[in-house]
C-alpha cells in the first residue's frame, strides 16, 4: 500500500499531523466510527488559515493567466477563421490530459511547487473559456453587427463595443466553469507539493474523516462564493439583459 | 521549493514502461516493465468502465426523462453545477475512511463524478429537440418511451455524447489516485513514487495522458458513428 509517511518525512503533505495521528494522540481516533470530531474541528480550524490562502492564489492566478491567454486566442481565431479548428484541438488536448498527469509531466522542466500547479490549471481553463468566447462572439446576431456597420463603426469598434459586450453572458458563464473546476481540481496540487487544501485531504487519508471533511466544505463554499460573485458580476455589467422578456 | 531531486527523463520513462529496470529509490531491486505496465492499464481501464457503465445506467435515463418532461431544470442544472465543485481527492480520501477500499467500493464514487454531466447533457439535450418534431411523433401515435428513444434521443445525441465525453474524462482522470483506496491503476506508478523511482512516475503520467486522449478520440469516434446523417448536414 502506499506510505504516505514517506511522503510526510519529506515534509511535503500533512505536517505534524502524522505525529498525532502515528501516536494516536487525535481526539475521538480511538472510535473510527465517528464521522466528524467536532473538538477536534474547533482546535483546529485555524490550521486551515494558510492552506486556503495558498488555494485561493494559485486558483486565482491560474484563472487570470487562463483567461488572458484563451481571451487572446479566440480574438485571434475570431480574425482569422482559417485557425479556429487548430485552436479547439489544441486546447481540446490540454483539456483531456488528466491534471495529475499533467502535474508529474511538467516535473522534469519545471520542478515541484506553485509554479507548475499554477501552469497546468491555466491550461485547463483553456478550452473552456476559450469555447465559451466564440461562442458568444458567434451568438452576436448579424442584424445588430450590420447595423453598427450601417453607424459607421470601424470593425475594431464592433468588436469592442458591440460584439464583445454581447458575448458577456457566453465568456461568464465560462469563466464561472473555469473557477469552479480549477478550485475542485486544485486539491491535486498536493502532489506535487504546491499545497493548497489538498494537503489536509491527503495528509489525512487513513481513518480521520473530520479533517478531510473540512477541507472538502471549504472548497465547495469557495467555489459556491466565486460561482455568486460571477453571476452578479455578469448582472452588473449586463443592464440590458434584465429587461429582455424570457 | 523543490521537493525531491529529480533524475527521470522522458527516454527513462518510456524504457521502464518497455523493460523492468533498478529504480534510483528501491536499491537494486527491479521494478516496472511491459507486464506490469499492461496490468495496470488493464486495472485502469477495467475501474473506468465500470464507473462509466455505472454513471450512464444512472444518469443517463433521468436525464433524458427530465427533458422529455421538462420537469426538474433546477435539480438537472443544480447537479451539475454542484458536480463541478466536488474535489476528486476529497471523494477518493472519503471513500477509503469511511466506506472503505477496493473496486468495490472506488468504482460507485467514480461513477458519481461521471453523473453530473451526463445528466445535465441529457437534459439540455432533450430539451433542445424542436418541439415540432416531437409532435408530429406523438400525432403518428408513438407512446412516450419510443419519442425518448427513437425521437428525442438520436436527435440529442451529439450534445448527449458531450457528457457523456465529459463523463469519461473526469472518471479516467479521477482513476488516477484510486490506488489511495486500493484499486491498482495506473497512479500507482505515480502515487508509490518511493517504490517505483522518478521513471515510474514520469512513466505513470505518460501513459495516463495518453490513455485519456485515446479514450477520447474513440468517444469522438463513437460519436460520430452515432449522429444521424442528417443532424451532420444541419450543422455544416
Amino acid at each position: 500500500m502506499i506510505d504516505l509517511t514517506v511522503l510526510a518525512a519529506a515534509g511535503e503533505v500533512g505536517g505534524d499531523f502524522f505525529k498525532e495521528r502515528e501516536s494516536g494522540t487525535l481526539p475521538c481516533q480511538a472510535d473510527t466510527s465517528r464521522l466528524f470530531c467536532l473538538d477536534w474541528a474547533k482546535d483546529n480550524l485555524d490550521r486551515y488559515g494558510t492552506p486556503t490562502l495558498q488555494h485561493l492564489e494559485m486558483v486565482l492566478l491560474a484563472v487570470l493567466i487562463g483567461f488572458v491567454v484563451a481571451f487572446a486566442l479566440a480574438l485571434l481565431a475570431h480574425r482569422t477563421r482559417w485557425l479556429q479548428p487548430p485552436l479547439l484541438a489544441a486546447t481540446g488536448v490540454l483539456y483531456t490530459i488528466p491534471s495529475i498527469a499533467f502535474f508529474f509531466l511538467l516535473l522534469p522542466v519545471t520542478g515541484f511547487g506553485r509554479d507548475t500547479a499554477i501552469i497546468v490549471l491555466a491550461a485547463y481553463t483553456l478550452q473552456i473559456i476559450y469555447r465559451n468566447t466564440m461562442l458568444g462572439l458567434t451568438n452576436v446576431p448579424a442584424s445588430v453587427k450590420d447595423a453598427a456597420r450601417g453607424m459607421g463603426f470601424t470593425k475594431r469598434q464592433i468588436l469592442w463595443r458591440v460584439e464583445l459586450p454581447l458575448a458577456v453572458p457566453e465568456i461568464i458563464a465560462g469563466l464561472r466553469v473555469a473557477v469552479v473546476s480549477t478550485i475542485a481540481i486544485a486539491t491535486l496540487a498536493v502532489l506535487i507539493s504546491a499545497g493548497g487544501l489538498g494537503t489536509e485531504m491527503y495528509g489525512a487519508n487513513l481513518n480521520f474523516p473530520t479533517a478531510i471533511i473540512i477541507a472538502t466544505a471549504i472548497v465547495i463554499l469557495m467555489a459556491l462564493a466565486f460561482d455568486l460573485v460571477l453571476l452578479t458580476v455578469q448582472r452588473l455589467v449586463t443592464p440590458w439583459r434584465r429587461f429582455r422578456p424570457r | 521549493m523543490s521537493g525531491l531531486p529529480l533524475f527521470a527523463s522522458i527516454g527513462g520513462a518510456v524504457e521502464f514502461i518497455f523493460a523492468p529496470q533498478e529504480s534510483n529509490v528501491t536499491g537494486g531491486k527491479k521494478v516496472g516493465g511491459f507486464d506490469k505496465s499492461l496490468e495496470l492499464v488493464v486495472g485502469h481501464l477495467e475501474v473506468t468502465f465500470l464507473a462509466l457503465a455505472l454513471a450512464l445506467l444512472i444518469a443517463l435515463p433521468l436525464g433524458l426523462y427530465l427533458g422529455h418532461r421538462g420537469r426538474g431544470e433546477l435539480l438537472a442544472v443544480g447537479i451539475g453545477n454542484a458536480g463541478r465543485a466536488i474535489p476528486e481527492l476529497a471523494v477518493i480520501a472519503l471513500v477509503a475512511t469511511l466506506v472503505g477500499v477496493g473496486m468495490r467500493n472506488v468504482a460507485p464514487a467514480l461513477a458519481l463524478l461521471g453523473i453530473a454531466p451526463i445528466i445535465v447533457n441529457a437534459y439540455v439535450g432533450v430539451r433542445q429537440v424542436d418541439p415540432a418534431a416531437v409532435d408530429a411523433a406523438r400525432g403518428m401515435g408513438m407512446s412516450e418511451l419510443s419519442i425518448i428513444r427513437r425521437v428525442e434521443l438520436p436527435l440529442a445525441i451529439p450534445t448527449v455524447m458531450g457528457g457523456v465525453r465529459g463523463a469519461a474524462i473526469v472518471i479516467v482522470a479521477t482513476a488516477t489516485i484510486a490506488p489511495l483506496a486500493g484499486v491498482e491503476t495506473l497512479g500507482d506508478f505515480i502515487i508509490n513514487r518511493n517504490v517505483y523511482g522518478e521513471n515510474g512516475l514520469l512513466a505513470g503520467a505518460l501513459l495516463v495522458a495518453l490513455l485519456a486522449l485515446t479514450l477520447e478520440a474513440l468517444l469522438a469516434l463513437l460519436q460520430r458513428r452515432l449522429t444521424s446523417d442528417g443532424l451532420k448536414l444541419k450543422t455544416v
